[in-house]
């Protein structure tokens, strides 16, 4: 982008050749347009938001919600404010999110080394999970898992029973000590019709995150087989001919090798695993975006919603997205 | 016999432990296999989707107007076998055969399966055969055209897709069909292809935006784009319906269908400028600079030297991008669309077909799983094509 000295140029070329005006006359001009876009818009929200009484105002919410959230972690109860209803959606969310990032990173990881699987069947397979996964739409898997699997299963005596773990209509139940100091391990156990267990997660939670986990996982395989397929081969025989095992050339060698490249791809998988769970509302899960929406319907406040519901997926971004980068700075190679 | 029982052992059986994964992973499969097909066959009620194909295909589009739709798909299926055609010329490649094979299957089976009227089913094969003849005819004679005629001839497109706007819309003397009627298939298609063919040319703009050296462009890309990225779909389309008619002077926003369009494309775009940053990132500095040394103004430079060479290398990922976008068009059920997946939760919502859900969901999943892998292969031929290392001594295999 080297000019010609300045004098020069402003003494021989027009000033609409000169290399040192344009450049700012092409950022006034933009800068100019979207001045006006927004001048334009955000006089027409004011003027329109003034018609229909709806002003930006943060006080509603400490209105009483009036409506129940089904579950929560946070106790919540119709009586309390607005913004108690939000919060408890917001920490479902970051439920479902924490859990699906660990079950999507297990699950990921190992379909991504099955890849390298000796077996031809198993290596056939994982490809074959993630061709199929990848091309239907999550929405699709979530109403799946949770009206065609999930409400689907056999409830009371005839629910599905493992050790530890009934899955039934009314919910998964797992088992866990019910007095952790003298370890007294408590099953899930049938009252009635009624299954009773320690632990016990809604359908909606288990389909919700089943989904979640599956159609994350095969992005996450894909990363992670990317990832070891970037080592190179000399690496894997250097590690046999030195006399380590299979399992132990890809713990030592390859994967801490392989991170580098893995983690800044799961930083974007994870990020877009917290945004995807926005669709819980589609298998009747209350999440942030579901409380939002029956905030909206009920107040009108749609501007202030929206800004909420933004900020709050954005914050959970970051998090992530700093989490992630704080990990990639322990495996990046430290240069001497 | 010789060949194929060694390979079999080297690749399920050459370890123990492979041994008994493969063992495993037989029984499951085999035994999920069978409670599959028997649930096909045995148990599924597919009346569901026989009742409900035009619904599917359509929505609550008139009866009366659907001649207009025919006449677009008859169009599109003319001018999708002359292209085919005029790329190819007299010579039938492996893969041209595979696909007439499979255009011809699918013509003899779908009728079979769907229980479609004589009517319907007539002109499906009026349109199969429509398309190979089309397809024969410009191989045949393509050749003998002017130049300027074949030169011009990917033009047809966006003249046909304006041109199918105005057929399924109405207007200029046809009866107007309002968006609210359109569902289905034919809005998750419209939806998506729209929204496909306007984020492009915004993302390449965002992606230039995002590494130019003028600040106040590059600063209003990036935080288009980060703020576009930093939030779910679901939130902006959202906005599209609850906010949109505030921003914008009383009685301007533009109807549901097209809100939710523009969010759709509006959304894309970020991601293909991110797509399309990743080719620019690719592609050396001296490329620009030598343009520029030659004397080529900025956008002549970015036209004809950069952005072919960057938009190449960002191909994949652009089409990976489609793709997606096509599959997020299923969100619009979640605001109250009928596309695809909100027309199958009205027909499931019908007492007729209650609990019917793993039909309709296996149905829109193979649709949407054909339309994707498609979508994807083409990338791949496409991509193959316009390698400028492909060795040209060899016949192309694309």
């Amino acid at each position: 982008m080297a000019a010609a000295g300045p004098a020069l140029t402003s003494a021989v070329t027009p000033w609409w050749r000169n290399r040192r005006l344009i450049p700012w006359l092409v950022q006034a001009a933009f800068g100019l347009a979207l001045l006006v876009l927004v001048a334009f818009l955000v006089s027409n929200l004011v003027r329109n938001l003034t018609n229909a009484g709806l002003l930006l105002s943060w006080r509603w919410l400490g209105n009483p919600a009036g409506f129940d959230i089904s579950e929560t972690l946070l106790p919540f109860d119709a009586g309390l404010p607005y913004w108690r209803a939000l919060l408890a959606g917001l920490v479902n969310t970051l439920r479902v999110v924490l859990a699906g990032l660990v079950g999507a990173t297990l699950l990921g990881t190992f379909v991504g080394v099955a890849a390298f699987s000796s077996n031809g069947l198993l290596r056939r397979l994982a490809r074959v999970y993630v061709e199929l996964i990848r091309n239907i739409p999550l929405l699709l898997q979530l109403v799946f898992w949770y009206f065609v699997v999930f409400l689907a299963l056999p409830g009371g005596r005839d629910a599905l029973q493992l050790p530890g773990l009934v899955l039934a209509k009314s919910g998964l139940y797992l088992g866990w000590f019910s007095d952790p100091l003298h370890l007294v391990w408590m099953g899930p156990h049938l009252e009635g019709t009624v299954w009773h267990a320690p632990l016990r997660i809604t359908v909606e939670f288990g389909a919700l995150l089943t989904g979640l986990v599956v159609y994350t996982a095969a992005f996450i395989a894909e990363v992670v087989r990317g990832g070891v397929a970037s080592v190179s081969n000399g690496q894997w025989e250097a590690a046999r001919s030195l006399g380590f095992t299979p399992l132990q050339t890809l713990r030592r060698i390859v994967l801490p090798q392989a991170l580098r490249v893995i983690i800044p791809g799961l930083n974007s998988q994870y990020i877009s695993l917290a945004k995807n769970s926005s669709l819980a509302v589609a298998c009747g899960y209350t999440d942030l975006y579901s409380v939002a929406e029956t905030t909206l319907n009920q107040t009108g406040r749609a501007v202030e919603v929206v800004l909420l519901l933004l900020g709050s997926y954005l914050v959970i971004d970051l998090l992530i997205s700093a989490l992630m980068n704080g990990v990639n700075r322990l495996v990046q190679i430290r240069e001497r | 016999m010789q060949t194929w029982l060694p390979r079999l052992r080297r690749e399920l059986f050459a370890t123990p432990l492979d041994g008994l994964i493969s063992l495993l992973l037989i029984g499951v499969l085999s035994a999920l296999g069978a409670a599959f097909v028997h649930w096909m066959l045995f148990q599924a009620q597919w009346a569901v989707i026989q009742a409900n194909s035009t619904l599917f295909a359509l929505g609550r589009y008139p009866i009366e107007q659907q001649w207009r739709l025919w006449l677009l798909t008859a169009l599109l299926t003319a001018a999708t076998g002359l292209s085919w055609g005029l790329l190819r010329g007299r010579r039938w490649p492996a893969n041209d055969r595979i696909a007439a094979g499979l255009v011809v299957a699918l013509a003899l089976l779908a009728p079979l399966l769907l229980a479609l009227q004589p009517l319907i089913q007539l002109r499906w094969w009026l349109l199969t055969a429509l398309l190979l003849l089309s397809r024969w005819a410009a191989g045949h004679w393509g050749a003998g055209l002017p130049p300027l005629l074949r030169r011009g001839w990917p033009l047809i497109w966006p003249l046909l897709y304006l041109a199918g706007l105005l057929l399924i819309s109405g207007g200029l003397g046809l009866a107007p069909v309002p968006p609210s009627d359109w569902g289905g298939l034919l809005l998750t298609l419209l939806e998506a292809s729209f929204a496909i063919l306007l984020c492009f040319p915004m993302g390449v703009l965002l992606a230039l935006g995002r590494r130019s050296h003028l600040p106040l462009l590059r600063w209003g890309s990036v935080v288009y784009i980060e703020f576009i990225r930093g939030a779910p779909l679901i939130t902006l389309l959202f906005l599209g319906q609850n906010i949109l008619g505030f921003l914008l002077p009383g009685g301007l926003a533009p109807d549901r269908v097209w809100r939710a369009a523009w969010v759709l494309t509006f959304f894309a775009a970020a991601y293909v400028a991110e797509a399309v940053r990743s080719g620019l990132a690719a592609l050396p500095a001296g490329q620009l600079e030598a343009a520029r040394a030659l004397g080529l103004a900025m956008p002549q430079a970015l036209i004809h030297v950069v952005l072919p060479q960057a938009l190449r290398v960002a191909l994949p990922a652009t089409v990976g991008q489609f793709i997606t976008l096509l599959q997020d068009t299923t969100l619009l059920s979640l605001i109250g669309l009928l596309d695809l997946l909100g027309t199958a939760r009205t027909v499931m919502a019908n007492p007729e077909f209650l609990g019917k859900n793993a039909e309709v969901y296996l149905v829109l999943a193979v649709l949407f799983w054909c339309c994707c892998a498609a979508l994807g292969l083409g990338s791949r031929a496409l991509e193959h094509r316009l390698n400028p290392n492909r060795s040209l001594t060899t016949t192309p295999q694309a």
